[in-house]
């Protein structure tokens, strides 16, 4: 594939570094497309869970056993408290989760306060109207990237760890701890931790996503009982569904720091016109 | 889509892109272009499902022991309606089930009568929107061989369901329950007027004397308290014209998913 289109070429700056082309077009796009469905699908998620905020393993709900909760107490002051039930333990969550202040500072009962949910106030039936529409657009974002990453070996030769790399990869965790990140023609691939993750969350988390989605859906179900099954039960698919949204946004914060950390103005330059600056030599 | 409408759907979806993008989330939610925009998701979900699971796929059914001994009731648990309150009194005694509308022999059918058609027994797991999952018991009369016996129209196309409750009340009756599904869901194999749950007559929590049974669809297809069936062409005329009361306040009317 990538024969018949011109190669960009590296581009050495004058003060002796090095500009690499680093992120096609057609991935530059794609992540900004991912970064915007996954928020309003994150948001338009917590306003779903709002209707009724209690997470069951199984395929049908205990409603006396929910592993986790979100509820709201009224103590004797007529005051509203909020509780997150998680187990067997318990949190006072008043403010966040349960019971939250709205625009005019009244507390109002509602598991996921309003500035956290698509639409702010609560309308299930548009919540749930915006969930499928950027789920659908997820889809067809994630087909546009992923099948030339298949076909044409990218993924293969930009995510897929090699050997070698993954027996440093206790290097490379120290080396992350400390915050000490390649400059040189090191950065020119990516790092086997990165490439783990990104590989998770690629062919990990996001297809879970989708098939813990599918496995709620009714009709899909009577098509694809297997995927309920496989996961062991609707309301397990829901719970999964919810903890792998979880961890998306845990690696997004990761990621975010990780930015911050290996240099933000060079990253996000990268991402923006896919150009990323790497020195001549490793510093270290 | 014709183009004009494909131009409607382009600039809606792009707003929303930059809308989102910059958090003006107030004014987009509210922008009747980006829920235009927003609904061709919903018909995208209803035509692909539709496609993909096809007509005659059954719903999961379950071993009695997957029964759920805490299946919730959702919306009107006891309906505040005399006319109701009075059936009830009377056992459902003098009730009747009307099937009328686009249909060459109108039936009103009492509770014995319904009994004796020809009927299924089912366990299925119940949906609802808000997300939580029950298991349930059935036994209802089939509403395919029912349809057929009052002799559908062929220009039918919808069959609605009016119910005795009402959620809010209104000068209008727009706050009655009401339901459509149309006529492929309606001779589903799986599609019941239920009278029992659980082996007992259908609770007055659970609809009674007579539900839907719609086991591909989420819970508030499944109209309780039915007391007339009705095939139509159209749903534009019912309601506030969305075919059903919690379409009517935003929901959607597939509720595959």
């Amino acid at each position: 594939m990538g024969r018949r289109r011109v190669k960009k070429i590296d581009r050495p700056l004058p003060d002796g570094r090095v500009a690499i082309y680093r992120h096609p077009l057609l991935v530059r796009l794609s992540h900004a497309v991912n970064a915007l469905c996954l928020l309003a699908l994150l948001l338009s998620g917590l306003q779903i869970l709002n209707a009724h905020p209690a997470l069951y393993w199984g395929e049908a709900s205990r409603f006396d056993r929910p592993f986790a909760a979100i509820t709201q107490t009224t103590d004797a002051a007529g005051d509203l408290h909020g509780r997150l039930q998680v187990g067997g333990m318990e949190f006072d969550t008043t403010g966040l989760l349960g019971a939250s202040r709205d625009t005019s500072g009244a507390m109002q009962p509602a598991a996921f306060p309003g500035w956290l949910t698509l639409p702010a106030q609560h309308d299930l039936g548009a919540g749930r109207q915006w969930h499928f529409f950027m789920a659908w657009l997820l889809v067809a974002n994630g087909a546009i990237y992923g099948l030339p990453g298949l076909v044409g070996g990218r993924f293969r030769r930009v995510l897929l760890p090699r050997i070698a790399e993954l027996r440093g990869i206790g290097r490379a965790i120290g080396d992350h701890m400390r915050l000490r990140f390649a400059h040189g023609e090191d950065a020119r691939a990516y790092n086997v931790l990165q490439k783990l993750a990104y590989v998770a969350v690629i062919f990990g988390l996001l297809p879970l996503m989708v098939m813990t989605g599918l496995a709620m859906s009714p009709a899909m179900d009577a098509r694809l009982p297997f995927l309920s099954e496989v996961l062991g039960g609707r309301q397990t698919a829901r719970s999964l569904h919810f903890l792998t949204a979880l961890s998306l946004v845990a690696f997004f914060v990761l990621h975010m720091v990780m930015v911050l950390a290996a240099g933000p103005l060079n990253e996000l330059r990268s991402i923006l016109t896919g150009w990323f600056v790497i020195g001549r030599k490793d510093r270290r | 889509m014709s183009p004009v409408h494909r131009r409607a759907w382009l600039t809606g979806a792009l707003t929303s892109a930059a809308g989102l993008a910059l958090g003006g989330c107030d004014r987009l939610t509210s922008d009747p272009r980006v829920n235009s925009a927003l609904e061709a998701g919903e018909i995208i979900t209803r035509q692909a499902q539709r496609g993909l699971v096809g007509r005659t796929a059954l719903a999961r059914e379950y071993p009695a022991s997957a029964i759920s001994a805490d299946f919730r009731a959702n919306g009107t648990t006891n309906p505040d309606n005399e006319v109701y309150q009075q059936h009830l009194a009377q056992g459902f005694e003098d009730w009747r089930l009307e099937i009328g509308g686009l249909v060459d022999r109108p039936l009103s059918l009492s509770l014995a009568e319904l009994r004796g058609a020809p009927s299924r027994t089912q366990i299925t797991r119940h949906d609802c929107v808000e997300g939580w999952s029950s298991i349930g018991k059935w036994r209802g009369a089939l509403l395919g061989p029912l349809l057929d016996r009052a002799g559908l129209k062929p220009e039918a196309r919808f069959i609605a369901f009016f119910c005795a409750d009402t959620l809010e009340l209104t000068f209008d009756g727009s706050g009655d329950y009401y339901e459509t599904i149309d006529v492929m869901d309606a001779y589903h194999p799986q599609t019941l007027l239920a009278y029992e749950m659980n082996d007992r007559p259908l609770p007055v929590a659970h609809g009674a004397p007579v539900r839907l049974r719609l086991e591909r669809q989420l819970g508030y297809k499944m109209a309780k308290y039915v007391m007339r069936v009705e095939a139509i062409r159209s749903f534009a005329d019912l309601g506030r014209g969305q075919g059903g009361y919690w379409e009517d306040r935003g929901y959607q009317w597939y509720a595959g998913i």
